[in-house]
């Protein structure tokens, strides 16, 4: 087998998305030459790169984790994923549709440690997605300083946390499941498409599904740099730092925050 | 109150000015004389669903004049609040089916399919069915921090669809619909909740026990309400262990809240044996009864309160295992972005416009690659190469379908219809009129073969009629037979000559555990509990 062949095959694995190394000794064989031979490495670089694709990680766990290049013809677009909607909240729906990939991948790994941790693996529900997105809504309503209200002729200058909160987060429908435009159907339908894209896995019955070490490598290695430089060149990103933000008030090292905590668990 | 404070990050031009935000610290005022106008607007609002149900029921396909919308949607806001507890919120088809004595009563001689479907439609009307967010919205203006007039969208739920974690879909009333129902617009929860209880105890020192009674609803439903605020913010806390401040934060709130129901429970303790007192005391039956209610709807606030006091003291103990489960983990290995506090939150700041290429940004990036669907060169020959199929105007083969046999019917619709000529009925005989089953048997031989038989089985099966089940199903009247101890004689039949009469079914009210009995055409329903007969 040419180089060029098993180079292409490589890439070739890492189009499917259920397949993995540990299932397939090819595969796996494959992923080893990668990681010893450099010039194989560069060679399967090359092939990628003339696709329009990125290699992001190519590892035992993972196997080789592919990104799109801009414009390629295997780009996700966001236009053909939220195609269904009604024209007049097109671009609401689209932010939504954003915000709930946003919110599993959060929920996913909610330290910076989970998403630096190769051997963290996420768990994630709608229920859970859902919750989070609406307590987070619900604090910025608290703390949101000027008017308690949107104004009525501009509703692409309403902030996305009160689109968020104003949608319902379940309705009847005949068939007994969530409806496709609240905000449970939208996290559905992004669990869903994560489950097909081999990024989540579904456990037990209760629509729960937890990580694969691909989407690890996908958010840490891609989607969340490109978005924090994107929220960067809008100038709304506070200097980064390696603990949580999630925390409230103000905190010591980490350590520190640990017998913090304990000591005030004491209810 | 959480109190804990992060750094909210904002995006360009997301906020407008700092000032005017009305906040919940009491006592604190900062409302300008244009927010009060605002504040009322929004109060107004809320009213307005209820004026619009109304307006709309001329415009409806079926008859609807005769009902008061407005009034069967506070109904509903009532039986929704009332029905919902800490976990749940109500079941649809059950706030149905308590709404349906209060339409029957407006129009009680529509049948009771028509009397769901108003309650049907009321609620679908407070949801907002059909709508995207299911809500509404009112438009009022107000001058912004430069002196200009500004238009500002206020957007409301009266009833909300909530999922529960089995998976069902429940309603529950939401703040603003609590507020209209208890017209107390705008007022903070604590207060307004020792208001109330203060004001019925002077009333039942004062001995108006019927002002009292609506007191003590007032008092329920703020307890209720309390109860949905606390519910949301443990829930909260628990779901995210980190985004609440363990050490002064979460004690506090816990501890406020015990104190409080403590207070409460202490309180309504007092009042109860109050109305306890008057109840035993009173002579009059009419007094009594109002007293007795009174205790029911006191007894039922103390009961809220044990119920949300088990759930805070659960509450720690959750706290605690989540924190274990989440806080011990090794250093971070590489450095990463927090996705949570450094993507999500700044996003949910951002206008709609903004956002758009951030979440944009992350979809594309976050969701990997897709395989383009391409057609291969040898199925795309094959497609084109084959003819079209001839389509028969006429459409495909109908199949022949696999009927059931169908129940052999011992009598037959006729014969049906024919016995209930024979046998006493509602509005017909009149309420009293009573038939020998002799007498029946007699005019039936004449009418038809199968007849007598027909009116023996129905006159044996009104023997054992269960005025429940026919409560349950909703008939109006249901046929009774008696024994009187008269001998029949009859060519064809043996037994008792039974006395065949009809009996109006009807809701009547307990009075101290007494069922009173009322008719038909006279009982004026006020409950939905017990059943007379007449």
């Amino acid at each position: 087998m040419s180089d060029a062949e098993a180079a292409a095959r490589l890439v070739a694995f890492g189009m499917r998305p259920k397949a993995l190394p540990g299932r397939d000794p090819d595969y796996a064989d494959l992923v080893r030459r990668y990681r010893e031979d450099d010039d194989y490495r560069d060679t399967v670089q090359r092939v990628a790169s003339g696709l329009g694709l990125v290699v992001l990680a190519v590892d035992s766990a993972p196997g080789i984790v592919l990104a799109a290049t801009e414009g390629s013809v295997f780009e996700i677009r966001m236009d053909s994923y939220a195609r269904r909607t009604a024209l007049a909240n097109r671009q609401a729906d689209k932010v939504l549709h954003g915000i709930a990939h946003l919110a599993v991948a959060a929920l996913a790994f909610p330290r910076p440690d989970d998403l630096g941790d190769d051997s963290y693996v996420g768990r994630v529900s709608v229920e859970l997605v859902d919750g989070a997105v609406r307590e987070a809504c619900r604090v910025l309503d608290e703390r949101a300083a000027g008017p308690a209200d949107p104004e009525s002729d501009a509703p692409q200058l309403e902030e996305v946390w009160r689109v968020w909160q104003r949608r319902p987060e379940a309705t009847a429908t005949k068939d007994g499941r969530a409806g496709e435009s609240t905000t449970r159907g939208i996290v559905g339908k992004a669990l869903r498409f994560l489950a097909d894209q081999g990024f989540l896995v579904p456990v037990g019955a209760e629509g729960a599904y937890r990580t694969t070490p691909r989407y690890q490598v996908q958010v840490r290695e891609l989607a969340a740099q490109r978005t924090f430089d994107e929220l960067l060149s809008l100038n709304v990103l506070p200097a980064g730092s390696a603990t949580p933000s999630l925390v409230s008030g103000d905190r010591g090292p980490d350590d520190d925050n640990h017998s913090r905590a304990g000591g005030g668990a004491d209810v | 109150m959480t109190g804990s404070v992060y750094p909210v990050t904002t995006g360009a031009g997301g906020v407008v000015g700092r000032a005017g935000r009305r906040t919940t610290v009491v006592g604190v005022s900062t409302i300008s004389p244009d927010e009060g106008v605002a504040r009322r607007l929004k109060a107004l609002a809320c009213t307005a669903p209820l004026h619009d149900l109304d307006a709309r029921k001329g415009r409806l396909e079926w008859d609807a004049v005769g009902y008061q919308m407005a009034e069967i949607g506070l109904q509903a806001i009532d039986q929704v609040t009332l029905a919902m507890d800490f976990d749940h919120g109500a079941d649809h088809g059950e706030v149905v089916r308590r709404l349906l004595p209060f339409v029957g009563a407006q129009v009680p001689h529509a049948p009771r399919e028509e009397h769901a479907r108003v309650a049907q439609w009321v609620i679908d009307n407070l949801v907002n069915v059909g709508s995207i967010d299911r809500g509404f919205a009112v438009e009022y203006g107000g001058s912004d921090a430069e002196g200009n007039y500004v238009r500002r969208r206020f957007d409301f739920k009266l009833l909300v669809e909530v999922a529960a974690p089995d998976g069902g879909v429940y309603l529950r009333a939401s703040d603003e619909a609590i507020n209209v129902l208890v017209g107390a617009l705008d007022t903070d929860v604590e207060s307004a909740q020792e208001a109330a209880e203060t004001k019925l105890e002077t009333l039942i020192v004062r001995g108006r026990l019927g002002d009292a009674r609506l007191a003590a609803e007032q008092a329920r439903y703020r307890t209720v309400q309390y109860a949905e605020s606390l519910r949301r913010k443990l829930e909260a806390t628990r779901r995210d262990v980190r985004s609440v401040d363990w050490l002064d934060a979460v004690p506090a709130l816990l501890n406020e809240a015990l104190t409080h129901i403590e207070a409460r429970y202490r309180a309504e303790t007092m009042i109860k044996a109050n109305i306890a007192d008057a109840r035993d005391e009173a002579t009059e039956p009419g007094r009594r009864r109002q007293a007795a209610e009174l205790v029911e709807v006191v007894d039922d606030c103390i009961q809220r309160h044990t119920q949300l006091q088990a759930r805070l003291q659960e509450a720690g103990a959750a706290f605690r295992a989540e924190q274990d489960r989440q806080q011990f983990s090794g250093r971070p290995q590489r450095p990463s972005v927090d996705v949570f506090g450094q993507l999500l939150r700044p996003s949910l700041g951002l206008t709609v416009s903004a956002a758009h290429d951030p979440v944009a940004a992350f979809f594309t990036a976050g969701t990997g690659v897709s395989n383009p669907v391409v057609p291969s060169l040898g199925g795309l020959v094959e497609t084109l190469l084959t003819p079209p199929t001839d389509r028969d105007p006429f459409g495909s083969e109908v199949p022949e379908p696999e009927l059931a046999p169908q129940p052999a019917e011992r009598f037959g619709a006729d014969t049906w219809a024919a016995t209930d000529d024979v046998l006493p009925r509602a509005g017909r005989d009149g309420d009293t009129a009573s038939v020998r089953l002799s007498d029946a048997l007699a005019r039936a031989r004449t009418a038809g073969e199968d007849l007598p038989q027909l009116v023996a089985l129905r006159a044996v099966h009104a023997v054992g009629t269960a005025i429940g089940t026919a409560r349950t199903q909703g008939d109006p009247s249901v046929l009774i037979a008696v024994d009187d101890g008269t001998v029949l004689a009859d060519p064809e039949f043996g037994g008792a000559d039974l006395l065949l009469a009809v009996a109006g079914v009807t809701a009547g009210r307990v009075t101290a555990g007494r069922v009173t009995a009322g008719r038909v055409t006279g009982g004026r329903v006020t409950g939905d509990r017990g059943t007379s007969e007449e």
